[in-house]
């Protein structure tokens, strides 16, 4: 499992493996935003915590279709799928690969957007806080939507058509927990609410990934 | 010696294709005549309402198509379980069927929703949760249909759309709490208004229950439709592979 | 015999319209699409008829 783990990392952050991919679209986002609303600090400290969010989102979003369609491709994911480990474990350690290259320097980089977008002091911890909790679930729900679209040529916009519904919830509490926490407000509920997701999602999600690839490599 | 009746005999194709096409015109023509009369009574003849003066006669549109957008989910994700636990083809190929008349139900509800709310919040689009909701069920109904059209093969995309009909049918439910909780405290007079557990009086109420059985007859005949066409072709889809194969 | 719709006259009025619109389309596209579908599987069960 471990060196599973270990290929899916290093594939991913050799040249062209896409390891930058999330971080250099997430600052687009970032640099795009104040052109796009005005450069008013204001403006911009209330929005950033959704910005932010947004931001991770969407480079999260752009990387999923890397999941699964490298091995899909070249064979490997069939003898994946004959190998001793089940393909609920198989699923699982590409969301947390994917979690690892993607959404872990995305959390990482935050403190530099926030800076860039007018983050009030105290949301800097909040929205942290909100993006590590979060993002585990928009891997294993994003390796979801990649195991429907394996397979796929041009797969891309489907997956993307696919996951937004999914990704709701998960965006509306994590954005709401780096929002409240940035005014002061009581975050309880979203964190509670976004973390029973996160673990959810983890617990159960797998199971019908496996499924699903199994269906797609009939 | 008996023979044993059940609803799982119209599992095969050609009693699906017999008794559905006896049902048809006779769901077809009620749905019509039921939507005729729930409207023309709604509209002519029900009084206005005093808050919200001649725009509640929307109503009779609104409510019975939001409830349909909601059914017909529910309806495709039975069916996709059917297909899943007992691989009747006719069921996959009716969740197929339901999907656009879902759509069609949603889109509905969306555009007299932001009609009706219009006059009472000054915009012609609030972030309101129930709108919001059911925007949310518009895209899942869209990757949906999306998903059966990107598949070529006919057995894996009908698996392949059950696991997400499943699958999403928790987000969805997940998605209503969520927008709740994103969008409380506003708006919530006017939405309440639009809430059919409101205590809607009664010389509203049996015209909206004649729409909304018209609404229910209409979604049967459509999906009844839908899904002998999507029988027959499969069949003629049949009759092609088999012919390249000559 | 028009009801006084008062001041909601153009929101109730497109309502209904735009309502209406989207169920003839419906309705339309899927009646459209079965009789196109029936009247090629007519067709090749014919020629598979014809073809013995």
């Amino acid at each position: 499992m471990i060196a599973l783990l270990d290929r899916d990392i290093k594939l991913a952050i050799r040249a062209g493996g896409g390891f930058g991919l999330g971080l250099a679209f997430f600052l687009i986002v970032v640099v795009l935003v104040p052109f796009s609303v005005g450069p008013k600090s204001d403006l911009l400290a209330i929005i950033a915590p959704g910005i932010l969010w947004l931001g991770a989102l969407l480079a999260c979003l752009l990387s999923l279709d890397r999941i699964f369609a490298l091995d899909y491709e070249d064979g490997s994911l069939d003898l994946l799928a004959t190998s001793p480990l089940p393909m609920e474990a198989i699923v699982s350690i590409k969301a947390l690969a994917h979690f690892l290259t993607t959404a872990v320097p995305l959390v990482l980089a935050t403190p530099l957007f926030g800076v860039m977008l007018n983050l009030q002091a105290e949301g800097f911890v909040w929205v942290m806080i909100s993006l590590a909790v979060g993002t585990p679930a928009l891997s294993v729900i994003g390796t979801f939507g990649a195991a429907l679209t394996v397979g796929l040529k041009r797969g891309g916009l489907l997956l993307s058509i696919l996951v937004l519904p999914l990704y709701v919830p998960t965006l509306i509490f994590g954005a709401e927990v780096a929002r409240r926490g940035t005014l002061g407000m009581d975050i309880q509920t979203p964190l509670l609410m976004l973390a029973g997701i996160t673990f959810a999602t983890i617990a159960l999600l797998p199971f019908a990934s496996a499924a699903v690839i199994r269906i797609n490599l009939r | 010696m008996s023979e044993k009746r059940s609803l799982w005999e119209y599992a095969n194709p050609r009693k699906f294709m017999g008794l559905s096409g006896t049902l048809l015109p006779w769901v077809a023509i009620s749905g019509g005549a039921l939507l005729l009369i729930g409207l023309i009574w709604g509209f002519f003849f029900t009084p206005d309402d005093y808050r919200q003066g001649s725009t509640v006669k929307i109503i009779y549109l609104h409510v019975p198509s939001a409830l349909m957008a909601i059914n017909a989910w529910f309806m495709m994700l039975v069916a996709s379980l059917i297909w899943l636990i007992r691989r009747h083809h006719v069921s996959a190929l009716a969740a197929r069927a339901a999907a656009p008349v879902g759509v069609a139900m949603t889109v509905i509800a969306l555009v007299t929703g932001a009609i009706w709310g219009q006059p009472m919040w000054g915009t012609w689009w609030v972030w309101d949760p129930r709108l919001t909701s059911f925007l949310i069920l518009f895209l899942f109904y869209l990757g949906y249909i999306a998903l059966w059209s990107a598949i070529e093969n006919d057995d894996t995309a009908a698996d392949l759309t059950s696991v997400l009909a499943i699958v999403g049918s928790v987000f969805a439910v997940l998605s209503r709490y969520a927008v709740n909780f994103w969008n409380q405290g506003l708006h919530q007079g006017a939405s309440l208004s639009m809430d059919k557990e409101e205590n809607v009086a009664d010389i509203f109420y049996y015209p909206l229950l004649v729409a909304i059985a018209a609404f229910i007859l209409i979604f049967v005949a459509l999906v009844l439709l839908r899904t002998r066409t999507e029988i027959r072709a499969r069949q003629l889809r049949a009759y092609m592979a088999r012919e390249r194969m000559q | 015999m028009m009801v006084d719709l008062g001041d909601y006259a153009v929101p109730v009025i497109s309502a209904y319209i735009s309502s209406i619109v989207i169920l003839t389309v419906l309705i339309w596209a899927s009646l459209s699409r079965s009789a196109k579908v029936k009247r090629e599987l007519e067709e090749f069960e014919s020629k598979r008829k014809s073809n013995g």
